[in-house]
């Protein structure tokens, strides 16, 4: 956790600009586990025309349309505070629009590159297909994540760069490019998967929690583990 | 139907016997089969048949069917009024509309609203009437920063008079794009997707709503003329006297679409004194609001589609204690990404019987849960009733929320109530 405070800092970037997807369900989950485990929790919503703080545990970005995720690319790079907070080692966890916009590149609807905010050695843009539909895909083992279950819905193409690592490897869907799904480096992690992914892959959220305050207990069987057997029932 | 050419004239007879054959066989209103047969014989048939007539065009992601119904209600005045009532609001449906009413000298067409910008180019509509854009359906639903701007370039092409909703800013910004329009206060009570300005992207200043304008560029909302007020149960108008709207549809969400209603009735000459009576008549559309009576027990049905209308649907639920039921699909009409669950606010819930029901319960569940939102799961309203009625022989009502097919489920499950 931050060293300015004992509470775990989740900090939702651009609620205005990046969270056409129930995004929201991503900070509900983070602080629901956390708080089962006894860890207190903040959670600091930064808009559009707001600094980003730099103290922050978790950072978490959305998706968005096309005009606003260039919007918050812009914002993002001017403010310059996710990119400082991440430099200082703090976890990012960036979901379709947001997961390209902290690469190096992106691809405006022209598909001509634009600047990221660049945390993460990774380079999106656009394919010939939209990929919409029930995803799965195997996580990196080393994570301890195992299995993940989402629904994608997005044009994007993302190439992974040598100092980023694939997330996962794609089970049924499309994700970065038919054979691997999202990217991390370090703590910052991105994914096109919707659903939301935290919600449904109870695992995955407590991924990051580990990362910010070590081991953690197990937690009772909630209607997540439910929702995750039966999405991947029904996608597979 | 004699100015038509005749080979339209041929095309539109085609497409109210394929109609006609459609109810016939069972296999749908015929809305939309009728339509498609006519346009590949004619495909100008939409601009032939609407020529000579004063045309209103609905459209909005919440509340088209019902706003269509209540402004062809107001407009009766005028005889027989050409309307797409079983919500078929593509071009196919407005040609079986229109072909279906020769005579009608004004026709309220429902548009889906990514058609909008066509129809409008096709018709050269009186009025266009637009009330709000939220986020629907987004894995088959356009982007609505982009619906907002096709629909400012269309009506910057075009002649037609505009009345929209000046607090919903995507609409407003919309609307601006036409050379007259009649301003709306009607209300917003969904924000999460207009924090941002559609002109230059700015953080919107909202305060007090519903005024709204953006400090980077200076736009904002236009100045209304008529407005509701929801505490009061009132609408204003350019007279400048309240009018008590007394509704039979329930909501603020329904206030809004009344008041659209009448301003748009105005704009053909009609007084709310003789439109309003005629909106009070409406007490559901398409089985939307409307009660079933099984077991003893009132069962409201209640459509919502995404997150605006959750909201909606929330806020006219009956107070506490009367359970209310919730039901989910994910089947294409309903979109396949449940994920929008995430953005509505379910706290309101709690303290209240809830169940769950339809193919995606789990995921509701889950909300629920995370909400700290006690319920149960259920398979089909019936066993609701009897489970409620069993527990407490004088349980009387029960709210039903559901999106779109398990709406259409349960209303088939009690007849196809109207
Ligand atoms: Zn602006």
């Amino acid at each position: 956790m931050s060293d300015t405070s004992s509470r775990l800092r989740i900090v939702w970037i651009y609620p205005d600009l990046l969270s056409t997807y129930g995004d929201q369900g991503n900070v509900l989950i983070l602080r629901r586990r956390a708080e089962q485990r006894g860890i207190p929790t903040e959670i600091v919503h930064v808009h559009s025309s707001d600094s980003v703080p730099v103290e922050g545990d978790i950072y978490l970005l959305g998706g968005g349309e096309d005009r606003p995720q260039i919007l918050a690319a812009e914002r993002l790079i001017a403010d310059g505070g996710l990119k400082r907070a991440a430099a200082r080692g703090a976890c990012v966890f960036s979901v379709c629009a947001g997961y390209q916009i902290i690469g190096e590149t992106y691809g405006d609807d022209d598909d001509k590159p634009l600047p990221g905010v660049g945390i993460i050695d990774i380079r999106s843009g656009r394919g010939a297909t939209r990929a919409v539909g029930e995803i799965v895909a195997d996580v990196d083992p080393s994570l301890g994540v195992g299995r993940i279950t989402g629904f994608e819905n997005h044009q994007g193409r993302t190439a992974i760069g040598a100092q980023a690592t694939p997330l996962s490897t794609t089970v049924k869907g499309i994700g970065n490019d038919d054979h691997t799904e999202g990217a991390y480096q370090g703590q910052v992690l991105g994914t096109y998967l919707h659903g939301p992914a935290l919600p449904r892959n109870p695992a995955l959220a407590d991924l990051l929690l580990r990362w910010r305050v070590g081991e953690i207990p197990p937690l009772p069987p909630s209607w997540g583990e439910t929702l995750h057997e039966e999405r991947l029932a029904a996608a597979l | 139907m004699s100015e038509l050419p005749l080979r339209a004239q041929f095309a539109a007879a085609l497409g109210k016997g394929a109609a006609s054959l459609s109810r016939a066989t069972g296999r749908g209103d015929g809305s939309v089969i009728g339509g498609k047969i006519a346009l590949k014989v004619e495909p100008e048939l939409l601009t032939k048949l609407a020529r000579g007539k004063r045309l209103a065009l609905v459209s909005a992601t919440n509340g088209k069917t019902t706003t269509t119904r209540l402004i062809a209600s107001a407009l009766r005045e005028f005889g027989d009024i050409a309307t797409n009532e079983h919500g078929a609001n593509m071009p196919t449906g407005h040609i079986t509309a229109l072909g279906a009413n020769p005579e009608a000298t004004v026709g309220v067409l429902e548009v889906d609203e990514k058609y909008l910008p066509g129809v409008l180019r096709d018709t050269r509509p009186a009025v266009v009437v637009l009330m709000n854009l939220s986020r629907d359906q987004m894995d088959r639903a356009s982007e609505i920063n982009l619906l907002a701007k096709k629909w400012r370039e269309a009506l910057q092409l075009s002649e037609t008079h505009v009345i929209a909703n000046a607090d919903d800013p995507l609409v407003a910004w919309a609307g601006l794009g036409a050379r007259n329009a009649t301003w709306v206060s009607a209300g917003q009570r969904w924000k999460e997707d207009s924090w941002c300005c559609p002109e230059c992207g700015g953080h919107l200043k909202r305060e007090p709503d519903p005024y709204w304008e953006c400090p980077e560029c200076g736009l904002r909302r236009p100045e209304t003329v008529w407005a509701v007020d929801n505490a009061r149960d009132t609408v204003t108008g350019p007279g400048g006297a309240a009018m008590t709207l007394a509704l039979n549809l329930p909501g603020d969400a329904n206030r809004a679409n009344a008041a659209i209603a009448l301003a748009t009735a105005a704009a053909y000459g009609i007084t709310p004194e003789v439109a309003l009576p005629r909106l009070r008549e409406i007490t559901s559309v398409a089985g939307r609001y409307t009660s079933v009576h099984t077991q003893g027990v009132e069962v409201r049905l209640l459509l919502s589609k995404n997150p605006a209308g959750w909201l909606e649907s929330f806020a006219v639920l009956d107070p506490a204690p009367v359970p209310v039921i919730l039901s989910v699909n994910a089947q294409i009409p309903d979109g396949k990404d449940t994920s929008w669950l995430w953005d509505v606010d379910y706290t309101v819930l709690r303290g209240r019987r809830v169940f769950v029901m339809g193919e995606r319960r789990t995921d509701l569940a889950l909300r629920l849960e995370t909400d700290d939102v006690a319920f149960e799961t259920a398979d089909r309203v019936d066993a609701v009733v009897a489970k409620l009625k069993s527990e407490r022989p004088d349980a009387a009502k029960v709210d039903v929320i559901a999106n779109y097919t398990a709406f259409q489920q349960i209303r088939t499950a009690y007849g196809r109530v109207q």
